[in-house]
């Protein structure tokens, strides 16, 4: 379980407070959605979560699975389970994706006292996940995100989250630069991940996302905190309504 | 990647203090006597037996060095030299003239065994076919053992220590020594000329492709031991060696100086693939000590169609002077650089190539990667100049800098001379500092700091790591790895 408490967060380098004081649970096997104006503090939630150093945390906690992790490095919080499915995925030239898929995947699995896989098995695996996406295996051999198309990034986040099978999804904006049909396939390959034992946590702007990855709650994030939170038809009112609503009206 | 988990093992074996190569092998040592003057130069000569030609040839060298100042245009600074309070000359005192491998001081061997050079193994796979590489080990200043030499005999190879070519092919040796790197070319060069204590020769007869990798490993051992090699290679007409060179040196408080000089010559169609991966004793992290590396490398394309192509990894050394080039002599020629330049702590790292167009339709290339860490200082610094009659000459040149952290420094100096309208020069430079971004998410995707910048930084190189021979890949890959660990906070 997720447990967020109280949460302030300002960054690291300015004294300008994003989030303040939001407090939200999400329980495993769950799938809970934050939607929200631009700039009420949800990607930065999400780069808290995984432990982004542009970002001071100055009270409140965030527990998973009844530890704090706010003291963690990025690859600690990773071995935990945390994966975050990034909004604008990184190019790293000269790395194949096989390699960095490669490197991650045992990288976690020995962190978390797994075995590593060998390279017969890893392949196995990588194969059939990324058939699954609808990615071409060759498309593995290029660089890490090197010249993809925005439905090739985010179908390439959703199998590395695949690959690294973490307890705490977070996906941040996942259907930004998406046409229907990549949609489609990213969340199907969401939805294939959905497991009693996973929490998962996805941030939209829009409500047609969630009409493919149906949520179990919805949360509306406005001036840096949770300002209402209903079920699924949340979604479709704010659609109506719009978020003016929100706004202006926090401490 | 194997290769970013064994770095990350190693280097947490590691401390910057610690370097890993920084043991010292306690032999019996034979030396001249401190200093540098016309008697120390006959006397070097009189230890290794050789005849007067070449002594008369040093004792020209060591005139003109007298009259020559050090050069001063490099960015890299250090206290000056005083070349009087050097060792000039030292050899391992039981290991003369050695029939076999069971000759060998164990203490060497034992040294060679810490470096994971394996000589025994070499031996025990010698009727393998494929992966197969000669090593002629320099320990300090004579060349130990020489392996493989047998089978190189059958194709007509020459493969031996730079003394035993004196002695045993002088006319080759008094054909091609000096013509591309003269005796005054420079200082650290005239130096060398006086004073070269060993090294490596070879030859390569017409069209005869070189059967396996060949391979030396230099290592500086004895303390205040200058070490001053001269390496000699030929392709004859149609002939193709790969020749690779790695080097790693004992801790030291002391500053080492190491002047080398190596001459590459290839006849019409012949091919020299020539690859160092340097990793010498950059200093502690405080930048005291490491080695002085003045080294100057020039190929000369004597033929038509012939070709010189230069690898280089650069992870060690204090400071480092270092311009492999090419003299595009022959019509059709060409002349290729690939460099890997890392610098951390307090390196400073002063290094290129020049490509001379001197013939018809030569073209030369040129990709060059300098890693910035730390405290250090980075240069490329490159000429590629085309003559009056250098028609249809064509360079393409890349330099890509990466900064890590905002202490360190990269420059590029390009030089670029066309003296005909008919050349084609491209020039592309670009610096980069390494992404809190890319690190953050590799950091994501659970690699820890260190492995997030090897895996990064491996990237950038890759195109320069693909030309290295296969034996080299993998080891360069966790060289390079260790050389930055503790560069990002």
């Amino acid at each position: 379980m997720l447990e967020i408490k109280n949460l302030h967060v300002k960054l690291a380098d300015e004294d300008k407070a994003i989030i303040k004081g939001l407090t939200l649970t999400v329980p495993k096997g769950e799938v809970h959605a934050i939607m929200g104006p631009n700039g009420s503090g949800k990607s930065t939630l999400a780069y808290v979560l995984a432990g982004r150093a542009d970002y001071e945390v100055t009270d409140g906690d965030i527990i998973w699975n009844g530890e704090s992790i706010i003291e963690m490095e990025p690859d600690e919080r990773a071995a935990k389970g945390v994966f975050l499915a990034f909004q604008y995925p990184m190019e790293i030239p000269g790395v194949a994706g096989l390699t960095f898929l490669r490197t991650a995947t045992n990288s976690v699995r020995k962190k978390r006292g797994q075995t590593e896989l060998t390279t017969p098995e890893f392949l196995k695996v990588v194969k059939d996940r990324a058939s699954k996406l609808n990615i071409d295996f060759d498309m593995l051999k290029r660089p890490v995100n090197v010249g993809f198309s925005g439905g090739e990034k985010k179908r390439s986040e959703i199998l590395q989250m695949a690959m690294l099978e973490p307890s705490l999804c977070v996906l941040d904006e996942t259907d930004s630069g998406l046409d229907i049909d990549a949609l489609k396939v990213v969340s199907d390959g969401v939805n294939a991940l959905r497991s009693p034992d996973r929490a998962m946590l996805v941030i939209t702007h829009y409500q047609r996302l969630l009409n493919h990855i149906v949520p179990d709650k919805v949360h509306v994030l406005a001036e840096g905190r949770i300002q209402k939170t209903g079920g699924k038809e949340l979604a479709l009112e704010l659609e109506q309504s719009g978020y003016a609503e929100f706004q202006g009206k926090a401490a | 990647m194997a290769a970013v988990e064994a770095t990350v093992e190693q280097v947490k074996k590691i401390d910057v203090d610690q370097y890993k190569y920084g043991f010292e092998t306690e032999i019996e040592s034979v030396k001249a006597p401190k200093g540098l003057d016309e008697d120390t130069v006959r006397y070097i000569s009189a230890q290794k037996n050789e005849p007067a030609w070449m002594l008369e040839w040093r004792l020209d060298a060591f005139q003109r060095w007298k009259t020559m100042t050090e050069p001063t245009w490099a960015k890299v600074h250090h206290p000056k030299i005083d070349f009087q309070d050097q060792y000039y000359y030292s050899a391992p005192k039981k290991a003369a003239g050695p029939k076999s491998l069971d000759e060998i001081d164990p203490v060497i061997l034992e040294t060679y065994k810490k470096l994971g050079i394996p000589l025994k193994e070499q031996e025990i796979l010698a009727g393998v076919q494929g992966s197969r590489v000669a090593v002629d080990a320099v320990f300090d200043s004579v060349s130990v053992v020489t392996t493989f030499k047998e089978e190189l005999k059958k194709a007509g190879v020459i493969f031996c220590s730079f003394s035993e070519a004196v002695r045993e092919h002088p006319e080759l040796i008094r054909k091609y020594l000096g013509s591309v790197v003269p005796q005054s070319d420079n200082y650290y060069a005239a130096l060398n000329s006086a004073v070269f204590s060993d090294g490596s020769f070879v030859y390569i007869p017409p069209a005869t492709r070189c059967p396996m990798e060949l391979s030396t490993y230099f290592r500086i051992n004895e303390k205040n031991t200058g070490q001053f090699e001269r390496t000699l290679i030929i392709a004859d007409r149609g002939a193709y060696v790969s020749y690779l060179e790695g080097c790693t040196a004992p801790m030291r408080d002391e500053n080492q100086l190491h002047a080398a000089v190596v001459e590459l010559v290839a006849l019409d169609e012949a091919e020299i693939k020539y690859s160092t991966v340097q990793n010498w004793y950059p200093g502690d992290k405080n930048g005291r000590g490491g080695i002085y590396n003045f080294v100057t490398k020039r190929g000369d394309c004597r033929g038509h169609h012939s070709k010189i192509s230069w690898t280089q990894v650069e992870t060690g050394s204090a400071i480092t002077w270092k311009y492999p080039s090419c003299i595009l002599r022959g019509d059709h020629s060409r002349g290729e650089f690939y460099s890997i330049a890392v610098s951390n702590g307090y390196q400073q790292v002063d290094s290129g190539t020049k490509m001379i167009h001197l013939g018809k339709n030569t073209s030369s290339r040129i990709i060059s990667k300098g890693i910035a860490a730390g405290f250090s200082q980075n240069t490329y610094r490159g000429l590629v100049s085309a003559h009056r009659k250098a028609t249809g000459a064509r360079n393409f040149t890349a330099c890509d800098s990466l900064l890590i952290g905002d202490k360190c420094g990269a420059h590029t100096v390009p030089y670029i001379e066309a003296k005909n309208s008919s050349a084609h020069f491209e020039h592309e430079a670009t610096t980069s500092k390494i992404s809190e971004d890319i690190l953050f998410y590799c950091r994501q995707r659970g690699l820890s700091q260190e492995e997030a910048v090897a895996l990064v930084v491996n990237g950038f190189v890759r195109d320069v790591l693909q030309q290295l021979p296969m034996e080299f890949m993998a080891e360069t890959q966790k060289l390079i790895g260790i050389s930055l660990e503790g560069s990002v906070g």
